[in-house]
């Protein structure tokens, strides 16, 4: 954008922005609010939804503020009787094709165009009502999404979505006309299709057209059966997010308070994922290492460099669009999975229960971890490891039904035996966050010394950049370790999927030399995954991870191999990293699909 | 008002076969400016409909700073009743290629194509072989200028130039926003001047017969002429080419069977014209403007059948990507069924217009805010043939 400065007047008021700037922003500058459906910060402009139209002194037409840049001189109108009329047409026409069942709508409360047409106080439906009932079959073939047709108001978020954020383009737009829809490939069902499930698409549909496949109903039901001992883990960007559903601002963490409400909700185990996400750290350093030394030392062919594993949509993206770098994926299970296969044996045997009266529920700020936790793999525990996946959003509801008056809890703390974690666990919320956790103990695991960054925050890692590099040398290598002296290790994090689409094509050619690569499916990392509070948006994913980043620095400890019940588990259960009982539970494998 | 008379020109199909491109050899020797100083001077607005200045297409786009620019030959003639563009690719389509060529000289483009439309297919093997010709003379001439030939599919949205170039480049043919306007981004996001294949024959003639000869022909707003597809309750149906600027009582005189009743100038998304007003209208820029469809209706048509079949046409032609259009197009359709089937009152009809007026000015591209056009035209001159 050009530092030439326009002169322009919105609504009388005059106002000087840079050229280049719409029209929308610029009369945002002004505090004049324009809605707006079809537009998102994290989107390329479409245009299409008309909700936004000026009035342009001198032009016939009237103009898409969020599609029409500003011009010298230009007098723009956004509340003329012109414009209010059109909109008000155009929110009436909207709704006209829309499946208004607002009461027994999931988004019920949480909807933008139903806050317009509030807002415009759209009474008796003027217009002939549209919807065909062939569009209210719900397409709920994907155990994460749910795509009901006849809420589609086509404002194309979600192919946006779908193409530019996450370059997976499962999503399309088919035929035209009053035909036009958003469909997937030969309109297959949403789980024949190469949805990676990662649920942005969710985060961004205005209406209540694409909704998480929710379980409510399934949890209350399991912990309304007093035969079933319910167990309960978070993960790491939940306790970021939850507050924004239940009346904070964003950034606000409620660790403490989201335990308590678990307990008051009847949970009977409340445990944390973080736990698993240190254990992780243990088991995938050590592959790491144990890699680096296969191919330096003992020159072994060795899928180098090492991925990540910790995120679902990342997984299925890899299976479907490079299944020939599947190799390279580290084969430890998501945390949620190693917390899934530890639940029913390691805490079941100590607590003593019988693991098939438990009922392993995940709080996730994702929506591929439910297709995650059905995956025929995963049920190494003899059981199906991980029962139910919650998104953050289901939590805030349960919290709302439970009637708990969220803000005025005190603090709990997690239960124990896998309910301890540190910072280095938190951390796994925000892009760059898994590597930094790893760095922070591969390193000491090494040197014997902590990494040479100040107070532990490996700022490189750090930051919403799309692709990430960071170099770290490695010197004074304790004797075991006496290969790696003087070795510079190279590693790169990449967050959306369309940043680990270029990665992975870099990769694949060659042009890059890495030896771990950390790759998050959403953008941000978990903290701005698919199952998080709507809506979201680049200052908003920043706020939650400058919490995660402080909630990190206010844990006592800050180094997974730190955490007192990770060394418990490992001298009482698994033995030690990789070992047999590791490789049993918390390992996996993964399989090539196809693209269509 | 200049009051013109029907005059019957003989321009665009004459003399054809006597020079192979002795017009394009003679504009080569004239500089670029002089090109479109001559085009600008003549007058000439776009035949394609919406009427923008040729010459000043060509200046804007000329001025451009990008050295890859573009000519674009609109050939996706899908306007209901409008079959005058195939006639001109089969009769005398050098014309075309050598109007395209002056062009790319003129604003210094190195690539044109030609848009066609998919049902024109039928017309490929004559217009590549004549292609190849042109390849060839356009070598002799050092003139550094190549034509290709690309398909529409059948979408009447492609027409629609931005449309047309999201479908050049392989994506879904959906209007863009505008600014920026094609002389600044067109196909490929280069500055494209795109004209319709009888704007790029009418620049062949005018560089034949000079912008002076050429402004003799019709009004100070509608100079030269051209051509007409005249269609319906005629007895003479058929393409001829008129002076601009006539009124329509005397184009009914001539072409209508006696029992007139409207006039839909411009195709589906033209002006309904019922018989009280074809005095008063002026066949050009001054009045109704056409991209060359004059379609008559005699007293045995229902007016609500021609309606109805334009908003059929319009539901399943809108692109379907901005609201207006989409879901207005859908409302208009249930909204007079409804009216006639006497399950909305006749008052809806008010509603209507009014929403048909919001398209006009909110709708996304030309498709969208021209359903107003007929939509309006009709209702307020056959309100009770809508009702009853």
């Amino acid at each position: 954008m050009s530092e030439y400065l326009v002169n322009l007047k919105v609504n009388n008021i005059p106002v000087s922005v840079k050229e280049g700037t719409s029209i929308l922003d610029a009369a945002k500058k002004l505090n004049f609010n324009i809605p707006t459906l079809c537009n998102h910060p994290d989107l390329s402009v479409a245009g299409n939804c008309r909700v936004c139209v000026v009035e342009v002194k001198g032009a016939r037409l009237l103009a898409a503020s969020c599609a029409t840049p500003v011009s010298e001189g230009m007098e723009v109108s956004t509340n003329s009787e012109k414009v209010r009329t059109a909109r008000k047409h155009v929110i009436e026409l909207l709704l006209s094709e829309h499946n208004a069942d607002c009461t027994k709508c999931f988004k019920n409360g949480n909807c933008e165009l139903q806050d317009l047409a509030s807002e415009y106080r759209v009474g008796d439906h003027v217009f002939i009502d549209l919807v065909k009932a062939k569009d209210k079959i719900l397409d709920i073939s994907s155990p994460s999404i749910t795509k009901d047709d006849s809420k589609c108001i086509r404002c194309q978020r979600c192919v946006r979505t779908c193409e530019e954020l996450q370059a997976v383009g499962a999503l399309a737009v088919v035929k035209k006309g009053d035909h036009q829809r958003i469909s997937t490939f030969l309109n297959k069902p949403l789980d024949e299709v190469v949805c990676t499930n990662c649920g942005q698409c969710i985060n961004r549909c205005p209406t209540g057209s694409l909704t998480e496949r929710t379980y409510l109903d399934e949890v209350w039901n399991a912990i309304n059966d007093p035969s079933k001992h319910v167990v309960v883990q978070t993960a790491p960007a939940v306790r970021i997010g939850l507050g924004e559903d239940l009346g904070y601002d964003p950034g606000e963490r409620v660790t403490g308070k989201m335990v308590a409400a678990l307990r008051h909700i009847g949970f009977d185990s409340v445990l944390d994922t973080d736990f698993t996400a240190d254990l992780t750290i243990m088991e995938e350093g050590t592959e790491l290492l144990t890699r680096l030394k296969r191919a330096l030392v003992d020159g072994e062919k060795v899928a180098l460099p090492m991925m990540t594993s910790c995120s679902p949509g990342w997984i299925k993206f890899q299976e479907h669009m490079f299944p020939d770098l599947l190799d390279n994926l580290s084969t430890c299970k998501s945390p949620q999975q190693m917390f899934g296969a530890l639940a029913k044996t390691y805490y079941a045997r100590k607590k003593g229960i019988d693991p098939k009266n438990m009922v392993s529920v995940s709080i996730m700020p994702c929506t591929a971890k439910k297709f995650e936790c059905v995956r025929p793999e995963m049920r190494d525990s003899g059981y199906q490891d991980v029962d139910y996946v919650l998104t953050t959003r289901e939590l805030a509801m349960m919290v709302k039904q439970a009637g708990i008056d969220f803000m005025k809890l005190e603090d709990e703390k997690y239960d124990s035996i896998m309910g301890n974690s540190t910072g280095a666990a938190v951390i796994f919320g925000a892009t760059g966050g898994v590597m930094e956790a790893a760095l922070r103990t591969a390193y000491e695991i090494v040197t014997g010394r902590e990494v040479p960054f100040t107070n532990l925050k490996i700022m490189p890692v750090r930051g919403f950049e799309g692709i990430k590099e960071a170099k770290i040398m490695i010197k004074g290598v304790k004797p075991e370790w006496g290969f790696l002296e003087g070795a510079e290790l190279s590693v790169a994090i990449a967050h959306g999927l369309s940043n680990a689409n270029e990665l992975m094509k870099a990769v694949r050619t060659g042009k890059v030399n890495y030896h771990f690569i950390e790759v998050m499916g959403c953008p941000g990392g978990c903290l701005g995954g698919g199952g998080q509070p709507i809506p979201t948006s680049p200052d908003i994913r920043q706020k939650r991870a400058d919490a995660i980043y402080s909630e990190d620095e206010g844990l006592p400890l800050r180094k997974s191999h730190e955490n007192p019940e990770v060394a418990q588990i490992y001298k009482d259960f698994l033995g030690e990293p990789l070992g047999h009982k590791s490789h049993d539970l918390l390992h996996t494998h993964y399989k090539p699909r196809k693209r269509y | 008002m200049e009051n013109k008379t029907l005059k019957k020109i003989d321009l665009i199909f004459a003399d054809y076969t006597s020079s192979k491109y002795k017009v394009l050899e003679k504009v080569l020797e004239k500089t670029p400016d002089e090109i479109i100083n001559e085009i600008i001077d003549s007058g000439l607005k776009g035949r394609g409909g919406a009427g923008f200045p040729t010459g000043l297409k060509w200046k804007f786009t000329k001025n451009e700073d990008n050295p890859v620019k573009y000519v674009i030959c609109n050939a996706d003639e899908g306007e209901p009743g409008t079959f005058k563009d195939r006639e001109i690719l089969e009769r005398v389509f050098r014309k075309v290629l050598s109007g395209m060529a002056t062009c790319g000289y003129a604003i210094g483009a190195k690539e044109g194509y030609i848009y066609l439309r998919g049902e024109y297919l039928y017309l490929v093997p004559e217009l590549e072989k004549e292609i190849e010709y042109f390849d060839e003379f356009a070598k002799k001439l050092n003139l550094d200028f190549r034509i290709f030939l690309r398909m529409g599919s059948g979408a009447y949205i492609c027409g629609e130039e931005s449309a047309l170039f999201e479908s050049m480049e392989g994506k879904r043919g959906e209007p863009r926003n505008k600014p920026p306007y094609p002389t600044v981004s067109g196909y490929n996001q280069c500055p494209t001047v795109i004209n319709n294949v009888e704007t790029f024959a009418t620049v062949q003639i005018i560089c034949k017969i000079g912008s002076e000869e050429f402004k003799k022909l019709g009004t100070s707003d509608s100079r030269g002429s051209k051509l007409f597809s005249v269609s319906g309750d005629t007895p003479t149906p058929g393409i001829y080419e008129l002076e601009l600027g006539m009124p329509l009582t005397d184009f009914v005189d001539n072409y209508g069977d006696g029992d007139t009743k409207a006039v839909q100038v411009g195709g589906a998304s033209g002006f309904c014209v019922p018989r009280k007003h074809l005095k008063d209208t002026i066949i050009g820029f001054e009045g109704i403007p056409t991209g060359g469809s004059m379609m008559i209706f005699n007293s045995s048509r229902s007016m609500y059948n021609v309606l109805h079949d334009y908003l059929e046409f319009f539901n399943e032609e809108s692109c379907g990507q901005c609201t207006p259009c989409r879901v207005g197009c859908q409302q208009l359709l249930k909204g007079i069924e409804s009216v006639k089937k006497g399950e909305r009152k006749p008052q809806y009809l008010d509603e209507l217009k009014k929403l048909a007026s919001t398209m006009k000015i909110a709708a996304k591209c030309g498709l969208g805010q021209s359903v107003a056009n007929p939509f309006n035209s009709i209702v307020d001159n056959f309100r009770e043939e809508i009702i009853y």
